[in-house]
C-alpha cells in the first residue's frame, strides 16, 4: 500500500543548524515518535529500533536508515526499511529541503511510503491517517526542539 | 405408526438443527478443546513475491511456552507432498494444465500476501503470536504480478518455473468455425466487456483444525470445518501423503457456512494434523477474519470479451466468449475446472443458441488462490449471458423480456453446443409468472412517479440456469476429473424402528438433519424426530463426496432413496415370513407392511424388531438386521432454472441504489422443504447483491490486499433489501427418483445481472461494472444529468 505525504514547517533557526540537526542522530532520536534506538553506523547509514502503533496493531519496527543526495545545507534524502516481523514491513523516504527565509528556515518535505503485510491490511484510511499523524509529530517534535535550541 | 405424524414431502417443517443452533449448543471445530492441546500461529509472507533467504528459529524456539517452530523445510524432510488441483485440464494444443508446485509450507519462495512461511506451536495463542514475532526472515523480494491484466505479458515477473507467462493452461470449447459461420451472416452483433469482480466467500464461521495424534492407534485425528471431509481424508492420504485412510480420522462437525470455500485442502490444516505427531500434541488453529481475507480460496475474478451475432429479429445465431481466469498464485483443489467445465457448459443459458466456442486462459498472479464460490463457473457464465442479452435487445429495440422469449429452448431434451444437455425445463413458464409477480407492464408508470421524487427507476431481468447435481462420474472422468461424483447413503433401522440415516455429503447451513429426515419420514411412515442424520464423519461414514455445486439434494438424496429402496425390499420379504404371505403380496403404505386385500398386516416397527430378533424368518435365505447402504451415481446433471426480476431506484444526487422489489421464480423440480428451499433463495439473492453493489477483494499493485477487513469490504446487510417475492414452477428432473434439480446457488447465479441490468435501464448505459457502488453509479448520474442539459 503505497502512501504520499508533504508539508513544510518554518523554523526560527539558522539554516545550518537545521541541516546539524537533521544529521544528528540524537536529534532524530528525540523526534521520531516511538524511535527507542538510532545509531550511526556508518557514514550515511543509521540503525533504527521503532515501536509503532497502527489501530488494533503495535509493533517493533527494526530497519535501517540511509542519507542520500547529501547537499549541505540545503536538503538531503532520508530513507528507511523496517521489518515489522508478523505486523508486515514499511519502507520509504523522504526529500527534504531547507531554505533560507526572514525568520529563520522553511523545511519542505515530500515523503512516499509502502507498507505491506498486517498493516497493509488494516485500511488506507487508517494507516495513512496514522503516517500523517506521524510524519506531522516527527516535524512537530523538531521544529519545537529547534525552536528551545534558538530560545 | 399414526401416518399423521409423518411429515410429508413438501412440508415446510421446521429445522431439527436450529434448536442446537440458536441456543448455542451447536458444536463446531473451534468450540472443541482435547486434553493437552497446543495452538498454532502461522506466520504469513507480508510479500506478494520474495525468495526466503533464511528463517532463523532459534530465537522463537526459545521463547516461553513454545512447543514448536517448523518450516517448510521441516515438512520436505517428513516426504510430505503439496496441495493439489484434482482436475486436469488440457489446452487446445493438447497440453497438460501447468501447475507449478503448492508446499503447504512455503520452502524457498512466497507468491502471494499471506502465503505460510512458518508455524509456530505453543501453550497458548499469544505466546504464539509472541514467538512468531522473534522470526528472523530474510526476504529477497522480487518484482510481483497481482494484475491479470498484465500478467500474461512478455516480461511479467514468473511466479512458478512450470508456467511460462504466469498461463496454466488456454483451453478451448465449442465451434470455432461454426461460429464465424454464424458471425459472418449475422444482421447484428453486440459486444460486451466484463469484468467479474473477485470475491471474498465470508462464511459466518472462519475456518479451523485441530490434529491430534494417536502415538498407540498410529493414527491421526484431524478436526476440521469441511464440506467434503471424505475428499479431505482421501487428499491427506494419496498425495499429501500424512497417513493411509485407515490411520487417518477426519471429523467436520458442526460448520457454519462453507459457500464452497470450505471445500478445498488447506495449508493449516494440513499442517495442524502433521504437527500434531511432530511436537507430540494436540495442535489447534482458528482462523482470525483477517486471514480470513487473505487466504480462504477466493471467487471469480475473470476478465471477458463475449460478442452475440443475431438475425435482424433479435434471434441468437453464434456466440463467442474469451475470458482469461484469474487463479491467484497457487492452482487450489478444484481451480481448474471453475472457469472451464463449470463455466462455458453453461454459456448457452436457457437460449437456443446454434454455435458457440469459447476460449479461457487460467493465469497465475501475485494474489490469494481462487477456487468454486457460490455457483462456481455458473454466476460467471448467467452474468456474461445475460447482460449481452439484455445489451442485444435495448440495441434492436426489442424489449428484453420478448427478446429472452424469442431465443428460449423449448424442447426437451435440448443439446447445446456446449456439451451440456438439458433434460427439462420450462423456461417462458418461470419468466410468465415472475413478469405477473412484478407487475412488468406497470413499469412505466412506477418509472414516471419515481422521476417525479427526482429518482432514476429500472428493472432487470435474469433467465438463470445452472447445471446442478454434481455429477455423473463418468461424464465428469472424460473431461478431466480426478475423483467421481456419485454419492453414498447408509439407512440403520434400528430394532425399535427408528433411523439413522448416514450420508456423504454434508450440511453445514443447508438443513439436511431435516430435510433429508423428511425424505425418510415419509418413506418409512414413521414421525420425523424418529430419524438421524449422521454426516461428516469418515470413522461413521463410510465414504463420500461432500456437499458443493448443489448436490446434496439431487445426488445424497437419491442415495437415501436407493437404501430405503433396499430396506423396504427386505423388510417385505421379513414381512411375508411372519404373516404368512407371499412377498409379492406384501405392500408397504403409511408405515404399515400389509398382505393385500386383507387387514393383517405389521407397523413398520414390528417388522424392525423382527428383523434383528431373527425368529420368525429363515436365516439361511435372509440376513438378520436391517441395514442397507447404496450409492447413487447421477445419470445427468440437473438444470434449475428460472427468472429474477429486480426493481431499483437510484438517486442521482448520491449515487445509492435501493432495491425496491425483487421477484424470484426458481424451477428446482420435487421441493422437499419450502421453507429451506425459500431460506436458500434469500441467501443467494443478497450474496449475488453483494457481488452486484458492494464486494470487490483488491490488491494494490504491489500485491497488497487493500480490501482486508470489514472496513474496506462491503458485506450486505438485512436493510440493503426488500422482502424477497419467492414464486416457483416445476418441471421435474427427470434424471434422478425424486425429480429434484437443487437450489443452494440459485440466487447468487441469478442475482448479479438482474441487477446490473436494472441499472442499465434506469441509468440509460451499459457500461456499468461491478460492484456498482455509489461512487461509480454517481459519477454516471451525474454524466447522464449533463448530457441531458446539454441536448
Amino acid at each position: 500500500m503505497a502512501l504520499e505525504m508533504t508539508g513544510s514547517y518554518e523554523l526560527p533557526v539558522a539554516r545550518e543548524k537545521v541541516w546539524e540537526a537533521l544529521n544528528d542522530p540524537e536529534m532524530l532520536k528525540r523526534c521520531i515518535p516511538g524511535c527507542e534506538e538510532l545509531e550511526r553506523v556508518a557514514d550515511n547509514e543509521l540503525r533504527a529500533l521503532v515501536v509503532a502503533k497502527v489501530g488494533p496493531v503495535k509493533a517493533k519496527f527494526k530497519g535501517k536508515v540511509f542519507l542520500a543526495d547529501l547537499d549541505p545545507p540545503a536538503g538531503y534524502r532520508i530513507s528507511g526499511e523496517g521489518d515489522g516481523g508478523i505486523a508486515g514491513f514499511a519502507k520509504g523516504g523522504a526529500r527534504v529541503d531547507l531554505a533560507e527565509t526572514s525568520v529563520g528556515t522553511l523545511l519542505t518535505y515530500t515523503a512516499e511510503a509502502q507498507i505491506g503485510g498486517k498493516l497493509a491490511q488494516l485500511g488506507q484510511r487508517l494507516v495513512a491517517g496514522t503516517a500523517k499523524k506521524t510524519a506531522d509529530e516527527f516535524f512537530q517534535n523538531f521544529a519545537a526542539a529547534m525552536t528551545e535550541t534558538a530560545g | 405408526m399414526n401416518a399423521s405424524t409423518v411429515t410429508p414431502i413438501g412440508a415446510p417443517v421446521r429445522r431439527k438443527e436450529d434448536k442446537r443452533f440458536i441456543t448455542g449448543k451447536g458444536r463446531y471445530t473451534d468450540d472443541l478443546s482435547r486434553p493437552g492441546q497446543a495452538h498454532a500461529y502461522f506466520l504469513r509472507s507480508p510479500y506478494a513475491h520474495a525468495r526466503i533467504r533464511t528463517i532463523d528459529t532459534a530465537a522463537a524456539a526459545e521463547m516461553p511456552g513454545v512447543v514448536g517452530v517448523l518450516t517448510g523445510r521441516d515438512l520436505a524432510q517428513d516426504g510430505l507432498g503439496g496441495l493439489i488441483c484434482g482436475w486436469m485440464i488440457n489446452s487446445k494444443d493438447g497440453s497438460p494444465m501447468r501447475a507449478g508446485a503448492h508446499p503447504a509450507l512455503a520452502v524457498d519462495t512466497v507468491r502471494y500476501v499471506g502465503d505460510h512461511v512458518a508455524v509456530v506451536i505453543a501453550e497458548t495463542l499469544n505466546l504464539a503470536k509472541d514467538a512468531a514475532a522473534a522470526l528472523a526472515v530474510e526476504y529477497e523480494v522480487l518484482p510481483a504480478v497481482p494484475d491479470l491484466a498484465v500478467a500474461q505479458a512478455q516480461g511479467a515477473a514468473q511466479i512458478h518455473e512450470a508456467a511460462p507467462n504466469n498461463t496454466v493452461f488456454e483451453w478451448e470449447l465449442g465451434d470455432r468455425a461454426a461460429v464465424e459461420a454464424a458471425f459472418a451472416q449475422a444482421a447484428h452483433v453486440t459486444e460486451i466487456d466484463i469484468v467479474n469482480n473477485r470475491l471474498a466467500p465470508n462464511p459466518m464461521e472462519p475456518r479451523a483444525a485441530i490434529g491430534e495424534y494417536d502415538a498407540g492407534d498410529e493414527a491421526y485425528t484431524l478436526w476440521t470445518t469441511s464440506q467434503n471431509p471424505h475428499v479431505a481424508r482421501l487428499v491427506l492420504s494419496a498425495f499429501v501423503g500424512l497417513a493411509p485412510e485407515n490411520k487417518l480420522r477426519v471429523i467436520a462437525p458442526d460448520v457454519g457456512g462453507g459457500f464452497g470455500s470450505k471445500i478445498f485442502i488447506y495449508a493449516e490444516e494440513t499442517v495442524c494434523a502433521w504437527a500434531a505427531k511432530k511436537v507430540g500434541r494436540p495442535v489447534k488453529w482458528t482462523c482470525e477474519r483477517g486471514e480470513a481475507f487473505l487466504c480462504d480460496a477466493h471467487g471469480r475474478d475473470h476478465v471477458t470479451k463475449g460478442r452475440l451475432a443475431l438475425d435482424a429479429q433479435g434471434k441468437i445465431l453464434g456466440f463467442q466468449v474469451k475470458t482469461i481466469a484469474n487463479m491467484g498464485a497457487y492452482l487450489s483443489t478444484f481451480a481448474s475446472c471453475v472457469p472451464t467445465y463449470l463455466y462455458a457448459t453453461l454459456l448457452s443459458g436457457q437460449y437456443a443458441i446454434p454455435a458457440i466456442y469459447c476460449e479461457v486462459d487460467a493465469v497465475y498472479t501475485n494474489t490469494a488462490p481462487v477456487d468454486a464460490y457460490r455457483g462456481a463457473g455458473r454466476p460467471e457464465a448467467t452474468f456474461l449471458v445475460e447482460r449481452i442479452v439484455d445489451k442485444a435487445a435495448r440495441e434492436l429495440g426489442i424489449d428484453p423480456a420478448e427478446m429472452r422469449r424469442r431465443n428460449f429452448i423449448t424442447a426437451f431434451p435440448h443439446q447445446t453446443p456446449v456439451i451440456m444437455c438439458y433434460d427439462a425445463g420450462d423456461y417462458a413458464a418461470s419468466l410468465d409468472k415472475a413478469l405477473e409477480m412484478a407487475d412488468y407492464a406497470g413499469f412505466p408508470a412506477r418509472r414516471a412517479e419515481a422521476e417525479r421524487r427526482g429518482k432514476l427507476r429500472g428493472i432487470g431481468l435474469s433467465n438463470y440456469i445452472e447445471a446442478c447435481g454434481i455429477a455423473p462420474s463418468a461424464a465428469v472422468g472424460s473431461l478431466g476429473a480426478g475423483v467421481g461424483l456419485w454419492e453414498s447413503a447408509e439407512v440403520r433401522v434400528n430394532p425399535t424402528g427408528n433411523v439413522e440415516v448416514l450420508t456423504g455429503s454434508h450440511s453445514h447451513g443447508q438443513g439436511h438433519e431435516t430435510t433429508f429426515a423428511q425424505l425418510v419420514s415419509a418413506r418409512l411412515g414413521i414421525p420425523i424426530d424418529q430419524v438421524t442424520v449422521i454426516h461428516g464423519d469418515t470413522d461413521k461414514v463410510q465414504f463420500g463426496m461432500g456437499t458443493y455445486g448443489s448436490r446434496s439434494g439431487a445426488v445424497g438424496m437419491s442415495a437415501i432413496v436407493k437404501a430405503l429402496d433396499k430396506v423396504e425390499a427386505k423388510a417385505k420379504k421379513i414381512a411375508a415370513h411372519i404373516l404368512e404371505a407371499s412377498e409379492g403380496d406384501i405392500e408397504f403404505k403409511d408405515g404399515r407392511f400389509s398382505v393385500a386385500g386383507t387387514d393383517r398386516g405389521l407397523a413398520f416397527a414390528e417388522v424392525a424388531l423382527n428383523a434383528y430378533v431373527a425368529h420368525k424368518f429363515p436365516t439361511s435365505e435372509i440376513e438378520p438386521g436391517l441395514k442397507e447402504g447404496a450409492f447413487y451415481d447421477p445419470t445427468n446433471f440437473t438444470f434449475p432454472a428460472g427468472c429474477h426480476v429486480c426493481e431499483l431506484e437510484v438517486d442521482p444526487e448520491t449515487g445509492t441504489t435501493e432495491i425496491v422489489n425483487w421477484i424470484a421464480v426458481d424451477d428446482f423440480g420435487t421441493v422437499i422443504n419450502p421453507m429451506i428451499v425459500e431460506g436458500q433463495v434469500h441467501g443467494g439473492i443478497a450474496q449475488g447483491v453483494g457481488q452486484a453493489l458492494m464486494e470487490r477483494v483488491a490488491y494494490d499493485g504491489e500485491g497488497q490486499l487493500v480490501t482486508g477487513s470489514y472496513m474496506d469490504y462491503q458485506m450486505p446487510r438485512a436493510e440493503d433489501f426488500p422482502a424477497f417475492k419467492v414464486g416457483m414452477t416445476e418441471t421435474r428432473c427427470p434424471s434422478n427418483p425424486l425429480g429434484m434439480k437443487g437450489c443452494g446457488e440459485a440466487g447468487a447465479i441469478a442475482a448479479p445481472p438482474a441487477v446490473i441490468n436494472a441499472l442499465a435501464d434506469a441509468l440509460g448505459t451499459q457500461d456499468i461494472s461491478m460492484p456498482a457502488t455509489p461512487a461509480k453509479v454517481w459519477a454516471i448520474a451525474q454524466a447522464r444529468v449533463t448530457r441531458q442539459a446539454a441536448e
